[in-house]
């Protein structure tokens, strides 16, 4: 009795009916795909994207060259060299980030004790060139001047949870 | 058309070249649009069967995206390996592309509109479409490569498997038309169940061998559930693995033309051709060129549909399929459908 019914399943081609079947339902679903550079997809605030580093409302660094980002860092992607300032506070001379090592792991934004470097927001920074990947402290916080509001809506949002 | 040229004053060996030139013209120029085209529907109609949207960027709904692939293609360098044979290297995609063409000149886009009517137009398309395999198989052994060559032979098995039995279905609606022209066999269908449906698909004899067809062009296609010539997972390309630039878009236009024609011939033997689905006055209104043209899009977007649907075959069970399914069921069924023709006195 099995053997019929397979038999007559298979002249019929029921599986390959009912699969063509299943394949025109999906035809006519709404599609899933974002147009992208027009449309984008939510992103949480923990979001660990482009580097940048904040400064404080009156514009002062925030950095005080602790190196505890430089110290955590498994991609020993960060490099820094620091030294006095005038007024005796300790500020970096250089924060270079190697953007090509960086694994976007956030242990430099979670090491951070003053909120300095933080990975804000921004995934769109492909660049022409491997060097433009090469970022330096003027770089770092041209990026916290453009998106600090960003970076500091999405402090804020996750600060509960922290 | 040769009156046409005749009546400007031309004698009539002029007027039927000038007559046979603008027909290869007029059907050779909207094919290659229409292979575009179909390129492009084709990648929208898989995006839509697994939730995408395809190309939608290059002009209104992304619709001249084949023509900037065409020109992306155009603008590449051609290379040509050094270990290949120069001239059958660069001579296999045009005895593809040439051969997908020419199947063309027997196919009846409306009542008489057609390049050719002769009077064997199916064994000429059957002689056509055998040729096609040249292209693939010198494609593969001139490229001097491992995985072109393995996928040359593939194709030559497999596309000789499905046209034994694409024979034998041919037959079949050759005995019940009664000839091999295929404009006749499409004005055989008029009326032909109850006397008012023009299609042979629709009459129960005949139905399985229409589904049967529809399977082996897809094979002979080396289609979807086919493709095992150009396997990518096993083959890198196929025959096309070495080629670039116009070669490679020589094999794509070919290619396509032929999975067109492949739907033409499906219209054109089990679905009416240019005939209205229903044998009433108000219907022919419509051209038959538009009817046709309306069918071959359903086919191929049956194909399309298939395409997206069902997994690629192993080798072994193409060739089952082939041999061991097809041609006995195929074979059985010449058998069938001339007894039946001769038991009812079709033959007179």
């Amino acid at each position: 009795m099995t053997t019929i019914a397979h038999l007559i399943k298979t002249f019929t081609l029921w599986e390959f009916v009912k699969a063509h079947w299943l394949t025109l339902q999906y035809f006519f679903k709404p599609k899933a795909t974002i147009n992208y550079p027009f449309e984008k997809n939510p992103l949480s605030p923990r979001f660990r994207g482009e580097h940048a580093l904040r400064r404080y409302p009156n514009g002062e660094e925030r950095c005080i060259a602790c190196k505890l980002c430089e110290a955590v860092c498994p991609a020993l992607a960060i490099t820094i060299e620091s030294e006095p300032r005038e007024d005796g506070s300790r500020r970096t001379t250089r924060y270079d980030i190697d953007m090509t090592k960086c694994i976007y792991c956030g242990f430099c934004q979670e090491a951070c004790p003053v909120d300095a470097i933080v990975e804000g927001p921004n995934l769109e920074f492909a660049t022409e060139t491997r060097e433009e990947l090469f970022y330096d402290k003027a770089k770092l916080l041209d990026n916290g001047a453009k998106w600090e509001r960003a970076i500091a809506a999405n402090l804020a949002a996750d600060a509960p949870y922290r | 058309m040769t009156s046409f040229f005749q009546n400007l004053g031309m004698s009539y060996e002029a007027a039927w070249f000038t007559a046979t030139i603008a027909g290869i013209l007029l059907i050779a120029f909207p094919l290659m649009l229409a292979v575009a085209l179909i390129i492009y529907s084709e990648r929208k109609l898989w995006a839509a069967f697994a939730l995408r949207k395809g190309p939608n960027v290059v002009g209104p709904f992304g619709i001249l995206q084949s023509f900037a692939d065409g020109l992306k293609v155009f603008l590449q360098e051609t290379i040509i390996p050094s270990a290949s044979n120069r001239g059958l290297f660069l001579i296999a995609p045009i005895i593809t592309f040439t051969v997908a063409l020419m199947a063309w000149a027997v196919i009846p886009f409306a009542d008489g509109v057609v390049l050719s009517n002769i009077n064997v137009g199916l064994l000429y398309i059957l002689a056509i479409s055998s040729l096609g395999v040249y292209g693939v198989v010198i494609a593969g052994w001139a490229s001097n490569s491992k995985y072109p060559f393995y996928s040359a032979m593939r194709a030559a098995a497999q596309m000789i498997s499905y046209e034994v039995s694409i024979g034998f279905i041919l037959i079949c609606i050759v005995l019940w038309a009664g000839t091999f022209n295929v404009g006749g066999i499409v004005e055989a269908q008029r009326g032909h169940i109850f006397g008012f449906i023009n299609a042979y698909a629709f009459n129960p004899l005949l139905f399985p061998i229409a589904v049967m067809f529809l399977i082996s062009s897809m094979a002979e296609t080396a289609r979807a559930p086919f493709d095992l010539t150009e396997a990518e997972s096993e083959l890198v390309a196929g025959y096309q693995t070495e080629y670039s630039s116009m070669a490679f878009a020589l094999f794509w236009l070919g290619e396509y033309a032929n999975v067109l024609l492949m739907c033409a011939l499906n219209a054109i033997l089990f679905w009416g051709g240019y005939l209205p689905p229903v044998d009433w006055a108000p219907l022919y209104a419509v051209p038959g060129i538009i009817w046709f043209f309306a069918k071959i899009l359903l086919m191929f977007f049956i194909f399309a549909w298939v395409k997206a649907t069902v997994p690629r075959y192993r080798y072994d069970q193409l060739m089952r399929l082939g041999w061991k399914v097809f041609l006995p069921i195929s074979l059985f069924w010449v058998f069938l459908v001339s007894g039946y023709l001769m038991f009812t006195g079709h033959f007179a």
